[in-house]
């Protein structure tokens, strides 16, 4: 792999990008070696990170958005650290997307035709929001055009689809039961895989290596079997989560704001879905600002959101299904055993054994003075 | 090379099982108490660590790590350190006392590994360490894991020749001398290594570890420490087992051994206070803290050797004794202090060892105690002594 990436920037190369991504140069060197972490590659990668960022020939990016609450969008711009909004404007040319273009109407229509047209095969389409079927489609218009043709329209010639959101990839909250618009899946309207990034909102980070790792190694990451790249929901969150000792040990909230709660113990029986769901949450947190950013991290149990079937689907307040361990059926007492101090038995014992010990030591001294001394080593060493 | 041929010069120095009986009043008070360590054992590992010992979750190590690992492996350091005088700085006239050391420090290791076996939770899972797949190479506690396997492999190695002789493989003894100096280097390198780890160690208890015993030099006060109590170790085995066999004593010898270690005392203990100073944290062993007097009281112990061994007096036989246990009290007492009186984890957490964890260490002293006089009895490790000079006693 290390033989495919283009090698690090030169110095000089790396000059402007105060400028063009208004961060200091070592923050962008420093977000480049977060992203080749994420990624997986070898440290050393973190060189062609930098230069595939500078040098990328900013592909076309055209998103759409259907029904949903523009949340993703929300939490990409938000992300601080670095200011990833320059980052992804800069880094990809985002000829259309509805909340940040400045363009209105039917100027906004003629923009994306134009640029599908300019980048045939070569754009990026990326979809935010589930896609309604029912009524034929007619709950969700744009231009004209209902979401099913709209998407039908743009995905035959893009180099790659990604899905950004639940909703997108796999129907998320408009799709919960009974689901009256019939929304679907990106994947589900197109009948093929496409690339799923789920969450709600899903971490910024996951949607910004994905396409670092597009530009860097002109590919798509490794996806799972739901079309998720496995660098993001690859782990299970019960198995990296602060919190799971208390669940080894039977430390359990009951309720919101009970002892256990306030001590930070394991969210599972307040209906945590930590143990169903596979996401980095717990490893890459959320907003930037450091520890326990995360909904388990704040005290409230994972609800599940980027997997089918349990966010959105299964009440918060259920159990979740365990796929890994099942707790035992008895657990020892919660409360946490603070130790005792020395007992009158103890340190009685340890005072005997020293006694004994400095008494052996004083006779023993006395003893040792009685001894004949070895005849003085020199001597012997001489005569050899 | 010369390493080389001082080890196969020094297969010349004869040396011969004592026999004798293993029955004894004394074997059999030792064997008493292996008994009863022999039944803690047996509770801990049906009923689980709860069982017998008084660790919590604010007080994961206790008595075994502190006494059976860290201060067990630094007497054992008189092993390499004999090695090292002898064969290192080529001093023949120590020889006596090498196989005797290194048989002490093996006991020593091996005792530290027993325990960590005892002190992990699960321990079904202790193979583990052998695998590199298993390695996690950013553990500190992996990282004294290996030194204490490596360290006791090492050790294995260096006493083989005293089996090898009792059975009569010499050709085998011949080929293994001829390698042994790269065991003994390698031993001091680990020793050394493992021995400013275990300092190192309390590092990452960061601001739990009270100022005084958060030390900036760590490393150096961890090995000056045990390069005195491997130094004491010597002395104390050899003046017990001179008196105990009723064998003339190395009093030479250990007298120059001990002036290395006063030296090496005084080094320490201006470190330790130069660092003290040098942080700001001097006011703070003034004030009437646990911590404060526990410093003063083991601040004595170290300066005490210096005094002791002052002059001709302090090279008699006696005051050698008595400044070699106060320097392994001393060092005992500093590891003791650092990891258990100085550590504060919070509000509410007591630990003192319980009845069962004493059991299970002093039980592991007596049997490394045992196993010594087994192997000198059986084996030849000390000095064969001219027949003029009286037989040996039990």
């Amino acid at each position: 792999m290390k033989g495919r990436l283009p090698l690090a920037p030169r110095h000089d190369e790396i000059d402007g990008v105060e400028a063009r991504f208004g961060m200091p140069r070592r923050q962008f060197l420093q977000f480049c070696a977060g992203i080749t972490a994420m990624l997986g590659l070898a440290p050393s990668a973190a060189g062609a990170v930098a230069k595939a960022l500078l040098q990328a020939r900013r592909p076309s990016v055209i998103w759409l958005h259907f029904q949903e609450c523009t949340g993703c969008t929300e939490s990409l711009l938000r992300a601080e650290h670095p200011t990833l909004e320059k980052l992804i404007l800069d880094v990809i040319s985002l000829d259309y997307h509805e909340t940040l273009m400045a363009a209105a109407g039917h100027q906004a229509e003629a923009a994306r035709r134009a640029a599908m047209a300019a980048n045939k095969g070569k754009y990026i389409l990326v979809v935010e929001g589930a896609i309604p079927t029912g009524a034929r489609g007619n709950f969700c218009k744009i231009g004209g055009q209902t979401a099913i043709d709209l998407i039908q329209d743009c995905a035959p010639h893009a180099a790659a689809v990604v899905a950004i959101g639940s909703c997108a990839s796999w129907g998320g909250m408009p799709s919960t039961a009974p689901n009256p618009t019939g929304a679907s899946s990106v994947a589900e309207i197109l009948g093929r895989p496409v690339l799923n990034i789920p969450g709600c909102p899903p971490n910024p980070y996951n949607f910004l290596t994905t396409v670092v790792h597009y530009l860097v190694l002109g590919k798509l990451p490794e996806l799972d079997d739901k079309g998720r790249p496995k660098f993001a929901y690859g782990r299970l969150i019960h198995e990296n989560c602060e919190r799971r000792a208390h669940f080894d040990a039977g430390r359990f909230a009951l309720e919101f704001g009970d002892e256990g709660h306030r001590l930070g113990w394991c969210l599972y029986k307040l209906g945590c879905k930590g143990p169903e769901t596979y996401a980095n949450c717990p490893s890459i947190l959320f907003g930037d600002v450091g520890c326990g950013s995360w909904p388990v991290g704040a005290g409230h149990p994972c609800i599940g959101c980027v997997e089918k079937g349990v966010g959105f689907t299964k009440p918060i307040h259920a159990l979740a299904e365990l796929l890994t361990v099942t707790p035992p059926t008895q657990f020892a007492r919660p409360a946490e055993e603070q130790g005792q101090g020395g007992t009158l038995a103890t340190v009685g014992t340890v005072a005997a054994i020293g006694g004994l010990a400095i008494g052996a030591g004083a006779r023993i001294a006395r003893n040792l003075g009685k001894l004949p001394d070895e005849p003085p080593p020199d001597a012997g060493e001489a005569k050899r | 090379m010369s390493a080389f041929s001082v080890t196969h010069e020094a297969a010349a120095i004869e040396t011969a099982p004592i026999g004798g009986r293993l029955v004894t009043r004394f074997t059999a008070v030792l064997g008493l108490i292996v008994g009863l360590f022999a039944v803690v054992v047996a509770v801990r590992f049906a009923r689980g660590i709860g069982a017998v010992t008084n660790l919590n979750d604010g007080y994961p190590w206790g008595l075994w790590i502190v006494y059976d690992d860290f201060i067990g492996t630094a007497l054992g350091a008189s092993g390499f350190i004999v090695a090292f005088v002898t064969y290192i700085l080529n001093r023949g006239a120590y020889h006596p006392m090498v196989r005797p050391a290194l048989m002490t420090a093996l006991f020593g290791y091996i005792m530290a590994s027993l325990s960590v076996f005892f002190d992990i939770g699960r321990y079904w899972n202790a193979w583990h360490l052998f695998l590199p797949r298993y390695a996690q190479i950013d553990s500190v506690l992996w990282q004294v894991a290996m030194c204490i396997m490596v360290a006791t492999a090492i050790l294995l190695v260096e006493v083989l020749p005293v089996v090898l002789e009792r059975f009569g493989k010499h050709g085998l003894r011949r080929k293994l001398d001829r390698v042994m100096f790269l065991f003994i280097a390698f031993g001091v390198v680990v020793a050394v290594m493992q021995q400013s780890a275990f300092g190192t160690l309390l590092v990452i208890f960061g601001p739990q570890i009270d100022p005084i015993y958060q030390i900036d030099l760590l490393p150096i006060l961890y090995l000056t420490s045990t390069i005195g109590m491997g130094l004491a170790a010597v002395t104390l085995e050899g003046s017990l087992s001179a008196l105990a066999l009723r064998r003339p004593l190395e009093r030479e010898l250990l007298g120059r051994l001990m002036k290395v270690g006063q030296a090496i005392l005084a080094i320490f203990l201006v470190a330790r206070f130069a660092d003290l100073a040098v942080r700001g944290v001097l006011p703070r062993v003034f004030q009437p803290t646990t911590v404060a007097i526990v410093f003063w009281i083991e601040s004595a112990l170290f300066a005490a050797p210096l005094v002791l061994l002052l002059g001709k007096a302090g090279q008699r036989a006696g005051r050698l004794f008595v400044a070699a246990m106060t320097m392994a009290i001393a060092g005992m007492m500093y590891r003791f202090d650092a990891y258990l009186v100085a550590y504060h984890t919070g509000p509410g957490w007591h630990y003192f060892p319980s009845l069962g964890e004493m059991a299970i260490t002093v039980g592991l002293i007596a049997l490394e105690i045992l196993a010594f006089i087994l192997v000198i009895r059986l084996l030849p490790v000390l000095p064969r002594r001219h027949p003029s000079s009286g037989a040996g006693r039990s």
